[in-house]
């Protein structure tokens, strides 16, 4: 019961972006993944990339209002890790025998799924900023991505005021829907 | 209303930072009006990806600091694990004479299976083509090396970024367009090196992994930018049999490395004829190397090689970098950047020392870092 309860707290300051939670779960977990890898044809790098990719797929699950998880964190960590690897190996055209490994794992293709899904929108973000230039870049990342204030943006650019500010923030943004949807389908 | 007042109502409307009047008001306009309506929905989806966005970018940053501190507070020890290398020649030096009769009877069944293999799944090349970018512990060593060496050097790698991987690359434009192999950019941001160690801030404008190819721009007030390109891209395809040489970074000590060899086939692995067969003895870091030949033309770019066949590698032809111009000029993103190949004859001299003096300052080492 206890062990549930700590479950839980960890899986909520995870959600909130708490570094404590994210180490306690490297801490607990990485080892694991570390020793399946490398025992199956991995690197102490290749483990990194995976077990990184999935904290990443487990933080956004626990981001879904209505979130559960049916498994223990580590069986969800580990079914995770077990699938990107599995798929990286075979891109790599290495893999052939079923992958050894003791731990118990769950289905969770339908996570990975969303994972690519979203990874892909993602790229089409990254590109569109990317490709914006200066300083429309930085003003944009500052007010979306740093949450910085239209006065403190205003300093930093060197704009006289925060409406000058913002005008040129939403002109930035227009620019970059604009490419973002550009290759983005909607209703894909 | 102009346009930005608009955007910034919507924008407003859907952050919930409109007072219940004002609300009431957009509504009705909203009503109203099934573009401005459209417009709602359209933006509502672009903030709900903006927000994925931010929340992703912000977690793999806690992510990767997290699992750096840890790492660097001796958590966990790479070497540790079983390797699995050692283990396959412990069972092999213990199985050797059982595994040699087995093979003979094997061989006849496996050269039959490989042919079916290959007869239906050309692409299936994972284990006999390597990649030719460096490793990534390489780099990193030769990064604390450099760091003791050359303290007074900052480098352009973000702090708290770890180089992931690297290769080679080179100028196909003097306003600081380079190309390199899709495969050495592992990273989400690189740095490129000229042979004098001189880092420049690049960022990532194109990456195929098709084609293998992609195109960095470097965008670093350091930058100068060069006189014209010394050599041509070639558009027709080569010639068997030409003497061709490579100029990259295959070293960890960035030293320029030049290697020399000939055109062996038109078509590379499995009769790819994206690529040319070339033979040269070709090291990691190779990848996105240019090719050259004597006269002063760009004909590859160096992408893998054979892994059982010493001196054999592939080179994508340079006429994939027209088409890959032609790719950015057709998308809406890109085709802005005015990239620009070289179709002139270069006149330059023919003598081997003084084309690579020539050429080597349009050679980058390129790594990539998280």
């Amino acid at each position: 019961m206890k062990a549930e309860l700590n479950e839980q707290a960890l899986l909520k300051g995870l959600a909130q972006n708490d570094s404590k939670a994210v180490e306690t779960l490297y801490k607990s977990h990485f080892s694991m993944i570390q020793h399946f890898v490398t025992n199956n044809n991995g690197s102490f790098d290749d483990a990194r990339d995976i077990f990184q990719e999935a904290m990443i797929t487990l933080y956004e699950k626990v981001q879904l209002e209505h979130f559960t998880l049916s498994c223990q964190i580590k069986t969800y960590l580990f079914s995770i890790c077990k699938n990107l690897w599995l798929k990286r190996l075979q891109q790599m055209g290495k893999y052939s025998a079923p992958l050894s490994s003791q731990e118990e794992t769950i289905s969770v293709e339908e996570d990975l799924d969303q994972f690519e899904k979203k990874d892909a929108a993602l790229a089409i973000m990254d590109r569109a900023l990317n490709s914006l230039g200066e300083p429309c870049k930085s003003l944009l990342e500052g007010y979306y991505l740093n949450k910085k204030g239209m006065q403190e943006l205003a300093s930093q650019f060197g704009y006289t005021n925060a409406d000058n500010a913002k005008n040129q923030k939403y002109k930035c943004l227009m620019r970059l829907k604009k490419l973002f949807f550009a290759q983005y389908n909607i209703g894909e | 209303m102009d346009d930005i007042q608009l955007q910034e109502a919507i924008e407003r409307y859907l952050t919930g930072d409109m007072s219940v009047e004002e609300r009431t008001q957009f509504e009705a306009i909203r009503k109203a009006t099934p573009e401005i309506d459209q417009m709602v929905i359209e933006h509502a989806m672009f903030l709900r990806e903006m927000d994925i966005y931010v929340n992703r970018k912000n977690f793999s940053k806690l992510n990767k600091q997290v699992f750096n501190q840890l790492l660097d507070a001796g958590t966990w020890a790479p070497e540790a694990a079983e390797s699995t290398s050692s283990r396959v020649i412990q069972l092999w030096t213990k199985y050797k004479k059982v595994t040699a009769i087995a093979a003979s009877v094997g061989g006849f069944i496996a050269l039959f299976t490989s042919a079916m293999m290959l007869f239906f799944f050309p692409s299936i090349n994972g284990n006999q083509i390597l990649e030719l970018s460096k490793a990534v512990e390489k780099i990193e060593r030769n990064q604390k090396v450099q760091g003791h060496l050359l303290n007074e050097v900052k480098t352009k790698v973000p702090e708290n970024a770890k180089l992931v991987s690297g290769g080679s690359g080179f100028l196909i434009d003097t306003k600081g367009f380079v190309i390199t192999n899709a495969h050495v950019l592992k990273g989400e941001g690189a740095i490129v090196v000229n042979s004098l160690g001189q880092e420049f801030k690049a960022t990532i404008v194109y990456s195929d992994k098709n084609s293998d190819l992609a195109l960095l721009k470097i965008e670093d007030e350091d930058y100068k930018q060069a006189k014209a390109l010394p050599f041509t891209i070639r558009k027709k395809s080569s010639d068997l049999g030409e003497d061709i040489f490579t100029l990259g970074f295959p070293r960890n000590d960035n030293d320029i490395v030049y290697g020399k060899g000939y055109l062996s086939a038109q078509t590379g692995f499995n009769g790819d004829s994206n690529t040319y067969q070339i033979q040269i003895s070709a090291n990691p870091g190779y990848s996105g190397a240019p090719v050259f030949n004597e006269k002063n033309e760009l004909i590859g770019i160096m992408s893998s090689r054979q892994k059982l066949a010493e001196g054999v590698a592939f080179a994508i032809k340079s006429d994939k970098l027209f088409d890959l111009v032609e790719t950015l000029e057709e998308n809406e993103l890109t085709k802005d950047l005015n990239v620009k190949l070289n179709k002139q004859k270069v006149k330059g001299s023919k003598n081997r020392k003084a084309q690579i003096n020539n050429f080597k300052n349009y050679i980058y080492s390129v790594r990539a870092f998280n």
